[in-house]
């Protein structure tokens, strides 16, 4: 719906001071960034990951001790969704070389790379083909690849700068220096780069970038990633099978230790079916569906941490949980809208971020906790209280599309924001002309599964790779860089878990006993409060209905 | 529109019917979320929630209309009285072929999509597509042999379908139209050459050094550097080159 009445009063602010703010920035003058030492006290103030009582140490488990978000220990300190007594173990339904488990951007070009080398693979995945957040990032991906005015080693510090230099170097090595090699493999399968007519990337900043490295197709650069390596797997049937509807409940391991294969619940015709398989790759994704702290979230309907899950039961240490990263700009109005994702890409195109009196108070490109910090700050009424209210009673600020326009010439907007120009128009709101109100949103799950640069668990067989995994972001990462990172170690981890299949021995008998010492685990932790997980949907429902429905869990109990 | 009246509306609950049964569900509510008011807990038709999936396409029809109306689940609003059906999947048709192996010109779109000539020119795709794409336009670009037509009047599609679902030519416009935006990109555009070139000096170990310096680097210098950095000006065009060209 069009906004409200009572907002062109506050929308004549932003225009009144629209005119100055169109002119500094053309004369290259920004709002100040805060100072590396600013930071931490805004940070420690208003980012959600410093609220008291919003974390608590796991109780079981390899990271046993680690303090992370209530929504994640509630998943980790909770039963298997199976009872291994009851699965039988001695007759796989399906037998592959590499099961990788996800669908989205790292299991596709896990997929990919695998099969290249010389695997069969099978992709078992919740939803679709390409249902992943992959699929709705939007922004870019960055690569250092300007010889002469960038490289691997800014792309490295900014890494660094951005993660609070905490992140696993080799990994965040591995990032920088195969980033390159990654968009030219894109641009090779066919993704539409925007271009300039020699050939050349057009790219542009993000938060915390010190060089122009983002690159793009137009404002759904996911999207079409996404559609590209999906469309290119579906190329390659004889070697890569796609089973959709069929989420991983546990993997396997054998009498070693060793994975080989998982336990996947049909969720249509609700059958446990076991995939025996040489090497895994675990590929799920975050887990904005968890909805940590109440936050509305930009992720996809799955992104539920099944992974991590099982992942972290079968033995795999987690790391860089602690810290979640908030999106400073989610849609918070119209309410049908709230969450969505508005791309880093608008204030890297020079929209200021703008508080109830039209006015600056942030650098618009800031890394995104400090610039979400600074966003709550403002509308907090214990901070500055200068947000703008909604009619349901939310707060958020501005963030002024139209000036785009005015920076970029009449169209900009949209021409390279079309997805946002289209939703923003089913409200009756062109952003063209009014700019957008937002607010920090649940977006991405920064830390997971400890992996090396190979993408090697501490798991023998298991590989993960992607959101689901943690390390090389640190506790922070920055635009442009989980595209990359789902490219860079999907592929990684695809050629390892393919060149393991070929040369490892062959593992031997499936077994369950890693679940049934972890529901044991839970119980003697007395934590057994009738959880189980992995969650695998999440439920929206009305709460008079779910009270009718007398069933424990919508898909998949098992006695 | 007031706050109070907002708030009015948002008690204010009307009929729905999905796949012909009735719920009442909160007027402000997009189809998606109104299911999920009633009870459902989506399995197909339901991925992104944001407009870019195309897993929840959605076919209508309002009281006192014969017409069909066409949108996304997560992103139309119900209206009273609508009849609705979700379309989570619909088959279609997808040519296999080695991209390596294909120029980009025209006649590909015909050889591995021959139907397209079955066109008839009704327009039905167009006024299914949610995403407001002119898909018969494309189509005849595509029966013209024109790639880079294709691939940027398709540029928005989310392969939902619908065209699909609706074409009594039977094609399946969407594959034609990735099809045609693949071989574009790949064949079509100019490749970058400072993307080949960064991937040979990475190669050839050009940034070594300097990296593994960095990667061994005390924290409080680390800090210094990242401080000292120099920061690219926003305005700045394709020709800016760093003061400090020792890492570049």
């Amino acid at each position: 719906m069009p906004y409200p009445e009572n907002f062109a009063e506050l929308i004549a602010r932003v225009e009144r001071t629209r005119p100055a703010r169109v002119e500094q920035k053309k004369n290259g003058q920004e709002f100040p960034a805060l100072k590396l030492e600013e930071r931490a006290p805004v940070l420690r103030s208003y980012h959600p990951d410093f609220i008291e009582n919003t974390r608590r140490e796991i109780s079981v488990g390899p990271s046993r001790g680690y303090a992370i978000s209530n929504e994640l220990v509630d998943l980790l300190e909770a039963r298997s969704r199976v009872n291994p007594d009851l699965v039988d173990l001695s007759a796989p339904a399906i037998e592959t070389d590499v099961l990788v488990i996800g669908a989205g951007g790292a299991g596709t070009a896990a997929a990919l790379l695998a099969a290249e080398n010389g695997a069969r693979v099978l992709i078992a995945t919740k939803l679709r083909h390409g249902d992943a957040n992959t699929m709705m990032a939007e922004g870019g991906i960055q690569a250092a690849d300007k010889v002469g005015t960038d490289s691997p080693y800014f792309h490295y510090l900014d890494v660094l700068g951005g993660g609070h230099f905490n992140n696993d170097p080799e990994l965040v090595y591995t990032m920088v220096t195969e980033a390159p090699d990654a968009i030219r493999w894109l641009e090779g399968l066919g993704a539409n780069f925007s271009k300039f007519p020699d050939g050349t990337m057009k790219t542009m900043h993000g938060g915390g970038t010190s060089r122009k490295r983002m690159h793009y197709a137009a404002d759904i650069t996911g999207a079409e990633i996404m559609r590209t390596i999906r469309d290119e797997a579906r190329n390659h049937r004889d070697r890569i099978e796609v089973l959709e509807f069929s989420p991983a409940v546990e993997v396997v391991l054998d009498e070693n230790g060793r994975c080989c294969g998982a336990l996947l619940y049909n969720l249509e015709t609700f059958e446990y079916l076991l995939v025996r398989a040489k090497a895994v790759v675990i590929a799920t994704g975050g887990s904005g569906r968890l909805h940590m702290q109440k936050f509305m979230t930009t992720n996809h309907y799955g992104a539920t941490a099944d992974g991590i899950v099982i992942g972290y039961r079968a033995g795999v240490p987690v790391c860089f949980l602690h810290t979640v990263q908030y999106h400073p700009t989610g849609v918070v109005f119209p309410e049908q809208a709230e969450g969505i994702l508005i791309t880093e890409k608008f204030r890297g195109a020079g929209a200021n971020v703008l508080n109830i009196h039209g006015e600056q108070f942030v650098f618009e490109r800031e890394p995104r906790d400090v610039e979400a910090a600074c966003i709550i700050r403002e509308c907090e009424p214990a901070g500055r209280n200068n947000g703008i209210l909604t009619p349901t009673g939310k707060h958020g600020v501005w963030l002024d599309s139209p000036m785009i326009e005015q920076l970029k010439g009449e169209g900009t907007v949209r021409r390279e924001f079309p997805g946002k120009h289209i939703l923003f128009r089913r409200f009756g709101i062109d952003i063209s002309l009014e700019p957008m109100l937002i607010y920090p949103t649940l977006h991405y799950q920064n830390g997971g599964l400890e992996i090396n640069s190979r993408c090697e668990t501490k798991v023998p067989g298991l590989y993960a790779a992607g959101e689901v995994a943690g390390g090389v972001h640190g506790e922070n990462r920055l635009m442009g860089n989980s595209l990359l990172d789902v490219i860079v170690f999907g592929r990684i981890a695809g050629l390892s878990a393919a060149e393991f299949a070929r040369t490892a021995d062959d593992p031997g008998k499936p077994s369950l006993d890693h679940v049934r010492r972890y529901n044991e685990e839970v119980e003697t932790a007395g934590k057994d409060q009738g959880r189980i997980a992995p969650m695998i949907l999440p439920d929206y429902s009305n709460p008079d209905v779910r009270g009718r429905q007398l069933t424990k869990e919508r898909f998949g109990t098992l006695s | 529109m007031t706050e109070s009246s907002l708030k009015e509306r948002v008690d204010e609950l009307v009929p729905i019917f999905f796949m012909g049964k009735r719920y009442l569900v909160p007027v402000t509510l997009t189809i998606q979320k109104a299911l999920e008011y009633a009870g459902y807990q989506h399995i197909r038709g339901c991925g992104c929630r944001g407009g870019i999936c195309g897993a929840c396409a959605t076919v209508f029809r309002v009281p006192d209309s014969y017409k069909l109306q066409v949108g996304l689940a997560c992103q139309t609003l119900v209206q009273p009285g609508m009849h609705l059906m979700i379309l989570p999947y619909y088959p279609g048709n997808r040519a296999v072929f080695d991209i390596g192996a294909l120029k980009g010109d025209g006649g590909e779109l015909a050889s591995l999509y021959p139907e397209i000539f079955r066109c008839i020119g009704c327009n039905a795709c167009t006024q299914a597509c949610p995403m407001d794409i002119d898909v018969m336009h494309y189509m005849a670009l595509a029966i013209r042999g024109d790639v880079k037509g294709v691939a940027e009047a398709s540029f928005d599609c989310i392969m939902c379908g619908l065209c699909a679902s609706r074409c009594p030519a039977e094609e399946v416009q969407f594959n034609v139209a990735i099809l045609a935006r693949r071989l574009h990109a790949r064949n079509g555009l100019p490749r970058a050459a400072h993307l080949e070139k960064q991937v040979r000096d990475i190669a050839a170990g050009k940034y070594e050094e300097s990296l593994r310096a960095v990667m061994g680097t005390a924290p409080e210098e680390l800090r210094q550097l990242y401080k000292d950095r120099e920061i690219e000006p926003d305005n700045a065009d394709e020709d800016w080159k760093p003061s400090d060209a020792r890492f570049v």
